[in-house]
């Protein structure tokens, strides 16, 4: 499926890109992570492994999804914004096109159940839900923090056959979900996939999940050939662990289009952080002055992590992106607005992406420009805490 | 060979089965008296733990400890400072987690190790594969490397690793992170696993629970190494004196 490409190209033997990423894990899971590459390599140059994945994700997931023009949102930034629909595939994000490519995985190794780490909850539910089409068995990790407030995924992948953990070690959210699900991976690794939902962790993840998400680059790219746009000047999407904005910019990575990642304030690993190894990876992780790892804090729980993914790491250090970051306050504001410009409310990880957006209408980005906007995921999860916080409640 | 290695070796040689506790370090203020009644208790060497944010490998005893521990401010300085006032010798070995050392400076936490007299390090989260820089910054120190093994690791991978580890080889008795466990689990398979291609002294740990289990590893290895079940008395409250007769009661085990 990979083509060549200059700035995203694969990892070195070691999954390496530049200075980041790499394997680091304990022995006992050293054998698996070498199996998963072997697997995924196989997988991934087998036309028929290829056609099921890309069926799949037409036939269940809804694919492709479209790019609509967000023509009252544009003429009020007086930029021309486009938007790749990730939120109207099933489960309502962009996760559903990981979990569908790595459960077909597991079943490949033989393996029969799968564990995930969620955040928000989408890669949970994702997972809950392409387990439950392949009869995996399914767990998933979830921080008690983010149990409370997204307790209705937690239904949601109940509701799918799931069963949810809550993590209740560290500050209980992201990180600590991560660190639950690498434990229990260690207990059951025989006939255990550990379907992790970013472009982070041990080689092969994030080559493997940023190549399961370029299909949203590479169908965007096209349909804004088809709709005589053509190469856009700027590419936005948020970035937690980095999997939409990954998988969107291998659609434009060798293009003139700047890709541009929207951190949150509060979980800023490029603009607060420095190189250091976590989960598996060498990366840039917000951390103290002795390599403790610090706690990060959004409004959004899919952003709630004091690391990135590998490749944007990289990205950043070699220029070919950009990253930013968005604070709380903006999230709500952007959410609203194109609520109520474009009747699409957004999940409040893509609402960074929106709210730089328009913050930087006219500056940043120049006016006249052409933009797209991966838009991530639906806000209907987000709804009860926005909700919340609008009425002064939260 | 290292200065570990040389220990090591030397009390195999003498028919002695290891004994190797292991302390969070800055666990509780007094947590070098804590080190001391282990050795005087007949432990053979000390592995101390450096207690970082997000212990991967860890179960809830050791991740307990070791929140509790960087609460009380504790760092890699922090405690080498505090082994100053260790009074008794054994080999110390460190354990912690690679970004640790990976933030302090390879080269100047290698050095730092030595100079508090800390003989090797284990870092569980450094696979063979990624462990070169650091194995280069150990030995212009003197700081031996010590690798885990573990039930999954196969006999082409058992090889490449007793080519680099050093001290001994940590064989993990089962397949989970640490805690204490039921029985000794693979312990037996990994060891001769290892025995099949190295001569390093070979040690059993994660799950070693109870003086029995102890015994029943250090039957089919040279020593054991016993972590979450001290570290869990300490937790609870224990002192200096629990400690020794903790320790004790494993030494009786083994002899």
């Amino acid at each position: 499926m990979t083509e060549d490409s200059t700035f995203m190209s694969s990892p070195d033997e070691r999954g390496r890109f530049g200075n980041f990423g790499g394997r680091f894990v304990p022995e006992a899971l050293m054998p698996a992570c070498l199996e998963l590459e072997v697997a995924f390599r196989d997988a991934w140059a087998d036309p028929l492994f290829i056609e099921e994945y890309e069926r799949v994700l037409r036939d269940f997931a809804g694919r492709p999804t479209p790019v609509t023009p967000l023509d009252r949102l544009s003429e009020r930034l007086g930029i021309r914004v486009f938007a790749k629909r990730e939120d109207l595939a099933h489960t309502g994000s962009h996760k559903i096109n990981n979990v569908i490519g790595q459960t077909l995985l597991t079943r490949r190794m033989g393996k029969h159940r799968v564990i995930a780490e969620t955040g928000a909850g989408q890669h949970g539910v994702a997972t809950a839900t392409a387990a439950a089409r392949l009869g995996l068995s399914c767990t998933v990790f979830m921080g008690e923090v983010d149990t409370q407030r997204q307790s209705l995924n937690v239904f949601r992948m109940e509701l799918l056959g799931a069963t949810v953990v809550p993590v209740l070690s560290g500050s209980r959210t992201l990180k600590d979900a991560v660190n639950e699900a690498m434990r229990e991976w260690v207990t059951c690794v025989d006939d255990t996939h550990y379907c992790l939902g970013s472009v982070m962790g041990p080689h092969p993840f994030p080559w493997m999940v940023r190549e399961m998400q370029s299909i949203i680059g590479r169908e965007a790219s096209r349909q804004l050939n088809d709709l005589g746009v053509g190469t856009p000047d700027l590419v936005v999407a948020c970035v937690g662990g980095g999997s939409n904005a990954a998988g969107v910019f291998a659609g434009f990575a060798d293009s003139t289009a700047r890709l541009v990642g929207i951190e949150a304030a509060g979980g800023s690993a490029v603009g607060k952080g420095s190189p250091g190894v976590l989960h598996g990876m060498k990366s840039l992780l917000m951390q103290d002055e002795f390599g403790q790892i610090e706690e990060a804090h959004s409004i959004s729980a899919g952003l709630d992590y004091p690391g990135i993914g590998p490749e944007h790491a990289h990205l950043a250090e070699s220029g070919r992106a950009e990253y930013y970051a968005i604070g709380d306050e903006d999230v709500i504001d952007a959410l609203k607005l194109l609520s109520e410009l474009e009747g699409i409310i957004p999940a409040l990880e893509t609402a960074h992406a929106v709210a730089w957006i328009v913050k930087e209408a006219g500056t940043l980005i120049p006016l006249g420009s052409t933009v797209l906007l991966n838009l991530s995921g639906r806000g209907d999860k987000d709804v009860a805490q926005v909700r919340a916080i609008l009425r002064g409640e939260a | 060979m290292r200065t570990l290695e040389a220990q090591l070796r030397a009390l195999r040689g003498a028919g002695r089965k290891a004994l190797v506790p292991y302390f969070v370090a800055g666990l509780t203020p007094d947590w070098v008296r804590h080190v001391e009644a282990a050795i005087l208790a007949g432990a053979d060497a000390v592995e101390i733990g450096i207690p970082f944010s997000d212990p991967m490998m860890d179960g809830v005893v050791i991740q307990e400890a070791s929140l509790r521990s960087l609460n009380a401010g504790t760092t890699l300085d922090s405690l080498c400072t505090d082994l100053a006032s260790l009074s008794t010798t054994a080999p110390l070995v460190a354990m912690t987690y690679y970004n640790i050392f990976h933030h302090y400076g390879l080269e100047r936490a290698a050095g730092k190790l030595r100079t508090s007299g800390i003989g090797g390090a284990i870092v569980p989260d450094l696979s063979l594969e990624e462990s070169g820089e650091w194995r280069r910054a150990c030995e212009d120190q003197d700081v031996a490397t010590v690798f885990l093994f573990a039930p999954s690791t196969d006999p082409e991978r058992v090889r490449l690793l007793t080519g680099v580890t050093q001290g001994f080889a940590y064989a993990s008795a089962r397949m989970a992170v640490t805690g204490q466990a039921a029985d000794i689990g693979d312990a037996q398979r990994v060891v001769e696993t290892i025995r099949a291609s190295s001569d390093i002294p070979a040690y059993v740990g994660i799950g070693i629970a109870t003086p029995e289990m102890a015994r029943a590893a250090a039957a089919v290895s040279d020593g054991v190494i016993v972590g979450s079940a001290l570290v869990k008395i300490i937790l609870d409250g224990a002192g200096a004196s629990e400690v020794e007769s903790f320790i004790a009661s494993f030494r009786r085990a083994l002899d």
